[in-house]
């Protein structure tokens, strides 16, 4: 019943939608320029929708969300190369293998809170990263290449792309949908009042740690099996990308540009910030200043609209509330 | 033997520097309870200081100390009113966007105008020999400057109207307030103290060590774990984190290679994030 309820929601459909243009539109153009842009949206909006079950949701600030993408694609990528598992189920495996490591840290980083956690979750990606950087097996600093026989199995370099890129619009719809769900589910209900008030939860029964830890072990699932597909379509990995803590911040902006806590605002805020920085890249006058320019509108963001695109959406045309939630 | 001793004395001769910058980084959280992502911006931003004015009057570097000071406290002042003022007792999240934001965009015109190419200041001081090992000159002078600005930091919070009006404003802002503090000065004032320490010990590490625009965040990152292992807003117990850091670094670059130090810092600060999150030196400050 309630997963026919489920159904019912305009938003299911909403997100049915978005996969489907994600899916129809390259491959109508057949449009190799455009595919690439997408796979870096789909990328964006995966980390950004599942770190908002950590910053939208329960409250709490994952600076380094991160790890969980590169340590996924490392995971992975060391699945595909020396054991020769199809990328798919390596990508699941990473999945599983971080999500686990997530839950473990996760019950005791979680005792920390506000700013202390937040400076945590940057030391975990920085120990990670410097750890790697010294892995051995794993090339160390210079890390890991992918040689293109390793594509043969998808039927060659060119078919492996179109494959892993509907893999990882698969994994995007996937992210949304656990977003659209547990914010549906008592678990939601849970985590949201944690985010209010935390104390308050604990006092009214919400059983606060477990599903703290729960979240950050569930918003890691989803950005380690998108970094394992991902860094096997780069043919690359090496530790400066896959940790790159500039990238997990980014990811922090687009959550607060789109609108924490809503479900469709992370992946408006992803794409958008995609799209901006694809135009200032390519713009004659601010190709330099691409930095600067996401800096001010982050400021002004911050100051002036905290609630993002979905606050004032939601401000002005009141009625789509039922429809993007 | 000696050589590790003397390993470690270098190491606790840096440490000061770091002790310094986390001194900034730590005075402004226990002031406002604000972690200022601008951090490692500045500290850039003491070291191209040092360098533009040091092109330009050619002068010694240490000379150009007060100047970098007196800019950085400018510049965090305008940084308060820009970016942290309203973000003043809101979730965490917003101050660490805003300063982040403004971090962005300093970077970013930062790296437009001098690219990420390698600085270097060569400074001639002559260093110290003992037994076959020679301590560099400007490690030396880092160390004993650092050891006055931190002497002349505690003496100001301590004896000033204004130290003690920074004091009054970490311990309870609503009080102070009470009791007449004009708070918004004292937070631009702590604010800017902060700023000014971090561009100092830019100026200091750039005498030091080869450096470029975006040297800043492995700085930022040190004085992260320098703060947590003195305990947040604690600026006594980060001077001494930063002392203890050097220690680490200096024990072990002979017995390992150098990169594993940086796995031994990260794991160490999660850990004592985890277990002590008050710190390991923690006789806190804001009882007075």
């Amino acid at each position: 019943m309630a997963l026919l309820n489920f159904f019912r929601k305009p938003f299911f459909w909403v997100i049915v939608a978005v996969t489907a243009a994600f899916i129809a539109v390259p491959l109508w153009h057949s449009d190799v320029a455009l595919r690439e842009s997408l796979v870096l949206a789909a990328v964006y909006i995966i980390l950004a929708s599942n770190l908002n079950l950590m910053i939208g949701y329960a409250g709490y600030v994952n600076f380094g969300s991160i790890v969980f993408f590169g340590l996924g694609g490392y995971i992975g990528v060391f699945l595909i190369i020396d054991y020769g598992w199809p990328p798919a189920l390596a990508a699941l495996a990473a999945g599983a293998v971080v999500s686990t490591l997530a839950l473990v840290l996760g019950l005791g980083i979680l005792r920390l809170h506000g700013f202390y956690f937040a400076l945590a979750t940057i030391g975990v990606n920085q120990a990670v990263q410097s750890f790697v950087s010294n892995f051995t097996p794993w090339g160390g600093a210079s890390g890991i290449y992918i040689s293109m026989s390793s594509y043969q199995a998808l039927g060659g370099p060119m078919k492996a792309l179109w494959t892993i890129y509907f893999l990882l619009v698969t994994v995007m719809a996937a992210s949304l949908l656990l977003s659209h769900g547990i914010k549906s589910s008592k678990f939601g209900l849970g985590l949201l009042a944690i985010g209010q008030n935390e104390d308050a939860a604990a006092v009214l029964g919400v059983p606060t740690p477990l599903y703290k830890a729960l979240a950050y072990s569930v918003s890691a699932y989803l950005p380690a099996v998108a970094g394992c597909l991902y860094f096997f379509k780069s043919a690359f990995i090496q530790p400066v990308d896959a940790f790159d803590l500039s990238f997990s911040t980014e990811a922090v902006v687009m959550v607060m540009l789109g609108g924490q806590s809503t479900v469709a605002g992370p992946a408006i805020g992803a794409f958008l910030y995609e799209e901006l920085r694809g135009w200032l890249l390519t713009s004659a006058t601010f190709s330099n200043f691409q930095l600067v320019v996401a800096g001010a509108l982050l400021l002004l963001i911050v100051t002036f609209a905290p609630g993002g695109v979905m606050g004032f959406i939601h401000r002005y045309l009141p009625k789509t509330r039922k429809i993007l939630e | 033997m000696f050589g590790i001793l003397a390993s470690i004395v270098d190491g606790l001769l840096i440490g000061t520097v770091y002790g310094m910058a986390a001194m900034g980084l730590t005075l402004i959280w226990g002031v406002m309870n604000v972690v200022n992502l601008t951090h490692g911006a500045m500290i850039v931003a003491g070291m191209f200081a040092l360098f533009l004015i040091g092109d330009w009057l050619g002068i010694s570097p240490y000379a150009i100390m007060p100047p970098v000071a007196v800019i950085g406290f400018g510049a965090g002042v305008l940084i308060y009113w820009l970016s942290v003022h309203r973000m003043i007792g809101r979730p965490p999240l917003m101050s660490l966007l805003s300063t982040f934001a403004v971090n962005l965009v300093l970077i970013g015109l930062g790296t437009d105008l001098w690219g990420t190419k390698l600085f270097n200041i060569p400074v001639s001081l002559p260093g110290l020999s003992y037994e076959g090992y020679t301590f560099p000159g400007t490690h030396l002078m880092a160390a004993a400057l650092t050891g006055v600005i931190a002497v002349l930091l505690f003496l100001f919070l301590d004896k000033t109207r204004s130290g003690k009006a920074i004091r009054a404003v970490a311990g309870n802002r609503v009080a102070a307030e009470l009791v007449g503090i004009p708070t918004t000065r004292v937070l631009a004032l702590a604010f800017g103290l902060g700023v000014a320490l971090a561009c100092v010990s830019g100026a200091l590490i750039a005498t030091m060590f080869p450096f470029t625009v975006l040297s800043g965040n492995a700085y930022q990152l040190k004085s992260f774990v320098v703060t947590i292992l003195g305990g947040l807003g604690n600026p006594a117990g980060a001077f001494l984190g930063g002392i203890a850091l050097g220690l680490i670094e200096g024990l072990a670059t002979p017995f390992m290679p150098v990169s594993w130090t940086s796995v031994i810092e990260f794991v160490l600060f999660v850990l004592v994030l985890i277990a002590f999150p008050r710190g390991l030196f923690n006789f806190t400050f804001r009882r007075s």
